[in-house]
């Protein structure tokens, strides 16, 4: 007994107190103890996405939340425009990746907490990495990738032959974002709460101008801006792409912006608004992102130890005027195409690979083109990369009924790009197939003989 | 040094040059530094506050590396204050960082001068007794005061000062200032040069609903002895005559027209809001008067003299469908009413600086523009002294909260936020500190609490045992991810404070970690 430390002296003093003692106001599998603990720090595996604003912070905050098993993915390099708030990086870390200077900056505070960074895209990594965390936690700034790495973790989740959702297949994800003095978070656990999916309706897409005002009848600064940038960029520059972080181009669309506003009398152009209507950049302050990224880890922490109750499930909060926070308990979509049990589609046996992509293409609910597609974490045919098109080419010309082992239904994942909005959209839907004239228990037998 | 335009491109764009240059001038005091001190200096250092003074009297233990970033390793054993004050430093090169090792207790007891050479304190988990004193100090010295404290999955965050006036409040949503049911000479007359009834349909589609609406508004009241829409059914017959205007069904400023038709329907005149502030005692200038004050008076001579019952016009439309030409023009005559008006406003102001022996001039132009064009925005926040609150909260508002179905855990917290600290006066130790002696701090803390309900006059309140018990559960622990969420609220209000941009919150932020329930008590 002497060699446990006392509460005092420990290095988990404060956390101790949440998870060593019981309490009545608590998540229903709290079991307090030492034990506890110590599986968060074993067990407790929680990916980052988003090493910016919001992810520094939840690194931190996870790191001194007693987790000690984290990994991050950030595909974007650091920019001095982030040293605002990023509080990670400094000015020598400008040009470097995200993920591995925060990694390492958390690394070298907290002792005992192993961070891997993974400097790429999200669509890069396959199913199989995100399968293997406890928790995900989000610190994105778009709607696309929160919606991808939301139907990914909704991929994960299994329902039983009356169509209910298999709760220990439920991987649960916290989602933050912030604006100027407001933000929001959330706690979405795919089959229990609405998923990000069922409340798409919460983040309106961005209203664009029509492209007649901007050629006929500009009236703001901003509608200067966009014709330089989205017309008359096109006509000067026949086929060379406009790249917003370079600064000779936003330099041009400056110039251009100016003349025009000029030849209108409209005020207002400067090189700064010009940036941020033309990279839509959203304001971003420290604090906010502190306050929004800690109720986050919060969650985070009673969904792992169930130390306390959780949020219910949606957090707003707004600073600007005096101080606002409000819960919001929304409500699930039941036949949401996310989180749902999946889109069901009846196959012939006889219906090859090929024709079942070609078939989702058409699908009104689905419109996915170029699906790469897996069955229970086997890719069955890749899209990419090359070596992958090639390795698994062959199984184009097979029926899908052969490949995934004759069962008469089961599920598939089928990653491909979708039409959203004008933008194309990578996503990933979970699909039910279900193979016509099969004598479901028969066959059953034989998939198991295999 | 990285250029700071670029470095602070992402706030500027949220509070301008001119809130830069505030923070940059500020000089902050942070009293305790654990993990709720720590992370909202962090937020204010990364910011470009100008400078910080940390003040802490304790050595960096082996606990403390478990709720706080700024303390490492190789912190264990040296000045918390010392060590947090060099990681902060690391952060942003522009700020001034300086540390006393000292706790703030005993500086409140022997130095209270030493608190007037800073624009802001922010006092970290200090219990009431420090609070109420250091709040007496501060607001003597005309120092802002920010409390913030964490303990277990509740906390508070708290501002002090005498008055907070706010020129840009920067409201999210706020209507605009049109005038459609009051307009000038001049857009009458701009109103009355259009055709509405122009046969070519580019120009029909775009003549901007602002023009539409006064001339059909002036097409009424020409028709109705003077008056506006103001029946039901005036106002759909209103909304039908403007329909019927259409040529197309494409028309979008006709939408708009009659999507925007409640604005001639609006009541002449200033907002109840506006009026109070005008009926403010403060209104009476001398010598002693803010700026702000001193602008009030003459806004309010404005109202009453050249306005004719309206505040001066803030001078800039929203984007609507409109031709160039048309837009461009409107938008100047809307220019120059608010310029006018700002001229109007400012001559009265040098007259008033005058009479009360003031330099006529110490009221910059800029200043005065910028109070023009936010007149109908303009906020006052008033704190009472911590003292007064905690002997005579307002009881209607806690009793309300207390009992409430969602935020009655919040009111809970605010009553055992207090209960803890007279605890820790009776007993050396903060319910629930140690371990072993749970049962007993919980009857205790439920004693205190009563005692604390009967002082206060809430009778018939009573706190939940679940409460009681989840309070000593906390034992007065700073975790990490609280602290900084109340030291993120404590570093936003800050910011507001200093820019004197937006709106600070009223009263006390109480946090509600168990549900997020959280609630806002002006008590």
């Amino acid at each position: 007994m002497a060699a446990e430390p006392t509460a005092q002296e420990s290095r988990s003093r404060d956390l101790d107190k949440l998870l060593l003692r019981p309490g009545n106001l608590v998540g229903p599998n709290f079991e307090p103890g030492p034990a506890l603990r110590d599986d968060l720090k074993e067990y407790g595996r929680v990916l980052v996405v988003g090493a910016g604003g919001l992810g520094c912070e939840l690194l931190k905050d996870l790191a001194l939340s007693g987790f000690r098993k984290l990994e991050v993915i950030d595909m974007d390099r650091i920019e001095v425009s982030n040293l605002n708030r990023q509080f990670l990086f400094r000015l020598e870390d400008v040009g470097k990746p995200k993920a591995e200077v925060a990694a390492k900056r958390v690394m070298e505070r907290v002792s005992g907490v192993n961070i891997v960074p993974h400097f790429c895209r999200i669509e890069d990594k396959e199913l199989e990495f995100y399968s293997k965390f406890s928790i995900i936690a989000l610190g994105l700034d778009s709607i696309e990738a929160r919606s991808y790495i939301n139907s990914v973790a909704c991929s994960f989740l299994e329902y039983d032959s009356d169509d209910s959702a298999l709760e220990e297949t439920s991987k649960p994800m916290v989602d933050g974002g912030t604006e100027g003095f407001q933000g929001h978070a959330r706690v979405i656990v795919p089959g229990v709460t609405p998923c990000f999916e069922c409340t798409i309706w919460l983040f309106p897409p961005q209203v664009k101008f029509p492209l007649c005002t901007l050629a006929e009848t500009p009236r703001t600064a901003a509608h200067c801006i966009e014709y330089a940038h989205l017309i008359k960029w096109d006509e000067v520059h026949s086929g060379k792409a406009f790249d917003p972080d370079d600064p000779e181009h936003m330099k041009w669309v400056y110039n251009e912006a100016t003349k025009r506003a000029e030849l209108f009398g409209i005020p207002g152009v400067t090189y700064s608004l010009t940036q941020g209507v033309v990279k839509n950049i959203i304001p971003a302050i420290a604090s906010t992102n502190a306050i929004i990224s800690a109720a986050c880890v919060l969650e985070t922490l009673k969904i792992a130890s169930g130390c306390s109750k959780t949020l219910s499930n949606y957090l707003t909060y707004n600073g600007a005027e005096g101080l606002h926070t409000e819960v919001t308990e929304f409500v699930k979509d039941k036949d949401c195409l996310v989180c749902g049990p999946g889109v069901l589609i009846q196959l012939d046996t006889s219906i090859t690979l090929e024709k079942f992509i070609d078939l989702l293409k058409e699908h009104p609910k689905l419109l996915l083109s170029k699906a790469s597609i897996t069955h229970r974490g086997k890719s069955l045919y890749m899209q990419a990369p090359p070596v992958l098109e090639e390795m698994t080419r062959s199984n184009l010309s097979i029926p899908l009924f052969d490949l995934i082992g004759k069962i008469p239904k089961d599920v598939v994942h089928a990653i491909g790009t979708t039409t959203k909005n004008d933008k194309k959209t990578s996503c990933l839907r979970k699909l039910r197939v279900v193979f016509k004239g099969v004598d479901g228990i028969a066959d059953m037998d034989t998939a198991g003989e295999t | 040094m990285a250029e700071p335009k670029t470095k602070y491109d992402r706030q500027l764009r949220i509070w301008g040059e001119q809130g830069q240059t505030a923070l940059e001038k500020a000089s902050i005091c942070l009293l305790n530094c654990g993990p709720t001190g720590s992370e909202t200096l962090k937020n204010l250092v990364l910011g470009g506050v100008g400078s910080i003074t940390v003040i802490d009297g304790s050595k960096v233990e082996l606990g403390d590396l478990g709720n706080n970033f700024m303390v490492d390793e190789s912190s264990v054993g040296k000045s918390k204050a010392k060590c947090v004050c060099q990681f902060l430093q690391e952060l942003n090169d522009a700020v001034k960082a300086k540390f006393i090792e000292e706790y703030p207790e005993a500086l409140i007891e022997t130095n209270p001068s030493f608190f007037s050479q800073f624009t802001l304190v922010v006092a970290t988990q200090l219990v009431e007794d420090s609070m109420v004193k250091l709040d007496r100090i501060c607001r003597e010295a005309n120092v802002i005061l920010v409390l913030a404290r964490s303990y277990g999955l509740t906390g508070l965050v708290r501002i002090s000062l005498k008055e907070h006036t706010v020129i840009e409040s920067k409201p999210e949503h706020f209507l605009d200032d049109l005038r459609l049911n009051n307009p000038w000479p001049e857009l009458r007359g701009l109103a009355e040069t259009i055709d509405l009834d122009v046969t070519d349909p580019v120009a029909h589609k775009h003549m901007p609903y602002v023009l539409i609406l006064v001339k059909m508004a002036e097409e009424w009241s020409k028709s109705h002895d003077g008056k506006l829409p103001s029946t039901r059914e005036e106002k759909k017959e209103f909304k039908e005559h403007i329909k019927a205007r259409m040529t197309a069904l494409d028309e979008d400023n006709y939408k708009e027209a009659i999507e925007a038709s409640f604005k001639v329907f609006a009541p002449r005149g200033i907002s109840s809001d506006l009026q109070q502030l005008i009926g403010d005692r403060f209104v009476e200038v001398d010598s002693s008067s803010s700026d702000f004050w001193v602008m009030v008076a003459a806004l309010k001579e404005f109202i009453e003299n050249e306005g004719g019952g309206e505040a001066p016009l803030e001078g800039s439309i929203p984007d609507m469908t409109s031709s160039t030409e048309h837009y461009v023009s409107l938008q100047k005559l809307y220019q120059a009413k608010a310029e006018a008006d700002f001229l109007v406003i400012e001559q009265r102001v040098r007259t008033i600086l005058k009479r009360i022996g003031r330099d006529p001039n110490s009221i910059s132009k800029t200043t005065i523009k910028s109070f023009c064009k936010n007149a109908r925005k303009l906020k006052v926040c008033r704190y009472r002294l911590v003292e007064d609150e905690f002997n005579s909260p307002v009881l209607p508002e806690l009793q309300k909260c207390l009992t409430d179905e969602d935020y009655s855990v919040a009111g809970g917290f605010y009553i055992l936020l207090r209960a803890v600290d007279r605890f820790a006066a009776n007993y050396n130790s903060f319910p629930g500190q140690f371990d072993g002696v749970m049962d007993e701090d919980i009857s205790r803390l439920k004693t205190t609490a009563v005692g604390l309900l009967n002082d206060l006059g809430c009778n018939g309140v009573t706190l939940t045992e679940d409460l009681i018990n989840e309070m000593c559960r906390f034992g007065a622990a700073e975790l990490h991810a609280v602290a900084a969420f109340i030291g993120g609220i404590a570093s936003q209000e800050v910011i507001k404070l200093i820019t004197r941009q937006f709106v600070p919150l009223s009263g006390t932020f109480i946090f509600n970690g168990i549900d997020h329930k959280s609630q806002l008590l002006s008590l």
